[in-house]
C-alpha cells in the first residue's frame, strides 16, 4: 500500500467506537474500492470495533479470479484475505445485492457473513461510524 | 458537540467540497467545535495553493484556509491520497525530491490515521462525497 | 437513529434506492446536492417517495433546492425544508450519519 510513515496507530485514548466501511462500488472503475481498502488497512491499527459491508457492485470487490495485468493496474483483491492478518474479521455481504448479480458465496475470494438487508439494517444502526467507499 | 468533516471530491467538478464547507460554517456559526477537517481521495485537491478560478468564481482553496485561520481549523491532507494526486508539503517534496510545493496555507499533510482519529475525538462524522 | 443523507438524483443513481432499503423504519432522510429532485411532485418516482415518508422522516436542503430552480409549494406534501444550519441539527440530533453517495 502507500507510504504511511506517518502514522503511529495504537489507541492512547482507550476509547473503542464501532465503525463500518460500507463498500458499495464496484473495483477499478474508480480508485475508492481500493482507498477505502486502505482506510481500513490502517485504521486497524488504532484498536477500534471494525466490520466491513459489501452492497450493491460493492459485492464485486470480492470477485474471485480477478486478473488486473492488462489494465495495468493494481490487483488489490488479495488484499481482502489478508484482513484477518489485521484483525478484520467481520466482513458482511448483502445477500440481496449478491443474488441481483448472479453471484453466490462460492464466487467470493474471502469467506463473508451473507445478511439479509434487515440484519444488515440493525447492524448499521448499531454503528457509531459510517464511512462509505 | 464535536464534528469531524470528511470531504472525499476535490473543488469545482463534485458539490461535495462545496456542500462540507457550508456545512462546516453553519456547524461553527452553530457553536460547535471541528476536530478536524480530513481531505480523501480527490477531496485533497482541495488543498493545493496553486488554484487560480476565473476572480467572479468562489476560490474554494482560499476559502478553506480562511476558515482555518478564523477558526483555527485542523485541515489535514491524506498523505497517501494527496501522493498519488501531487499534493505536497515542504517535507513532503523534500523527501521524494520534487522541485516545489503546493499545500495552501492553514492546510498539512498527515496520515490515514487522522481520519481514524477524528472519528474517535468527533462525536459525529460526516463524510461529503460523490 | 442513524441519519442517512443522499446526494444522488434518484433519476440517475441507484443510491436513494439503496437508502430506502436499509434505512430502519423510523429513521430520518435528508435529501442534499442532485438528490432534492426526489422530492417534486409529479416525478415517476412520487409514489414511491411518498410510500417511503411513510417509514420515515424526509428532508430536502433549502439551498439545493433554491440552487435547481424548485419551487418549495411544488414538493410532495410532507416533505420538510431545512438550511445548513438545520442539517447541523439533524447531524446533531442523530446518533450517527450515513452518507449514501
Amino acid at each position: 500500500m502507500a507510504d504511511e510513515t506517518m502514522e503511529e496507530g495504537g489507541n492512547p485514548t482507550g476509547v473503542v467506537k464501532k465503525f463500518m466501511y460500507v463498500n458499495r462500488r464496484a473495483p477499478y472503475g474508480t480508485v475508492y474500492p481500493l482507498e477505502g481498502l486502505e482506510v481500513v488497512l490502517i485504521g486497524a491499527a488504532f484498536e477500534q470495533d471494525v466490520s466491513m459491508a459489501f452492497v450493491d457492485d460493492g459485492v464485486y470487490q470480492l470477485k474471485k479470479g480477478q486478473d488486473t495485468a492488462e489494465t495495468g493496474m493494481k490487483n488489490f483483491s488479495p488484499a481482502y484475505r489478508a484482513l484477518e492478518m489485521y484483525d478484520v474479521e467481520k466482513l458482511y455481504a448483502e445477500k440481496e445485492s449478491l443474488e441481483a448479480r448472479g453471484l453466490t458465496q462460492d464466487d467470493l475470494l474471502v469467506s463473508v457473513e451473507v445478511l439479509s438487508t434487515a440484519e444488515l439494517t440493525e447492524l448499521m444502526e448499531q454503528q457509531d461510524v459510517i464511512l462509505n467507499y | 458537540m464535536k464534528f469531524g468533516i470528511v470531504v472525499n471530491e476535490g473543488p469545482y467538478t463534485h458539490q461535495a467540497a462545496d456542500t462540507a464547507y457550508q456545512f462546516t460554517k453553519a456547524a461553527l456559526e452553530k457553536g460547535h467545535e471541528i476536530v478536524r477537517v480530513f481531505f480523501y481521495h480527490d477531496g485533497v485537491n482541495n488543498g493545493t495553493r496553486l488554484t487560480t478560478p476565473p476572480q467572479d468564481e468562489r476560490n474554494i482553496v482560499k476559502r478553506w484556509s480562511e476558515l482555518a485561520q478564523q477558526h483555527k481549523l485542523d485541515l489535514v491532507v491524506c498523505v497517501a491520497a494527496a501522493q498519488r494526486r501531487g499534493i505536497v508539503d515542504r517535507d513532503e517534496a523534500k523527501r521524494h525530491g520534487k522541485d516545489a510545493d503546493n499545500i495552501a496555507a492553514g492546510f498539512r499533510i498527515s496520515g490515514l490515521g487522522q481520519l481514524i482519529e477524528a472519528g474517535v475525538l468527533a462525536d459525529r462524522l460526516v463524510a461529503f462525497g460523490d | 437513529m442513524l441519519l442517512h443523507t443522499v446526494n444522488k438524483s434518484p433519476f440517475e443513481k441507484g443510491s436513494l434506492d439503496t437508502c430506502l432499503r436499509l434505512a430502519k423504519q423510523g429513521s430520518t432522510i435528508l435529501l442534499i446536492e442532485d438528490a432534492v429532485y426526489a422530492a417534486m411532485q409529479g416525478t415517476v418516482i412520487e409514489s414511491k417517495i411518498s410510500e417511503a415518508m411513510k417509514r420515515y422522516s424526509v428532508y430536502a436542503l433549502q439551498s439545493d433546492l433554491k440552487a435547481r430552480g424548485l419551487d418549495e409549494d411544488r414538493l410532495l406534501n410532507g416533505i420538510k425544508v431545512v438550511d445548513y444550519g438545520g442539517f447541523v441539527d439533524l447531524v446533531a440530533e442523530h446518533d450517527t450519519v450515513q452518507s449514501w453517495f
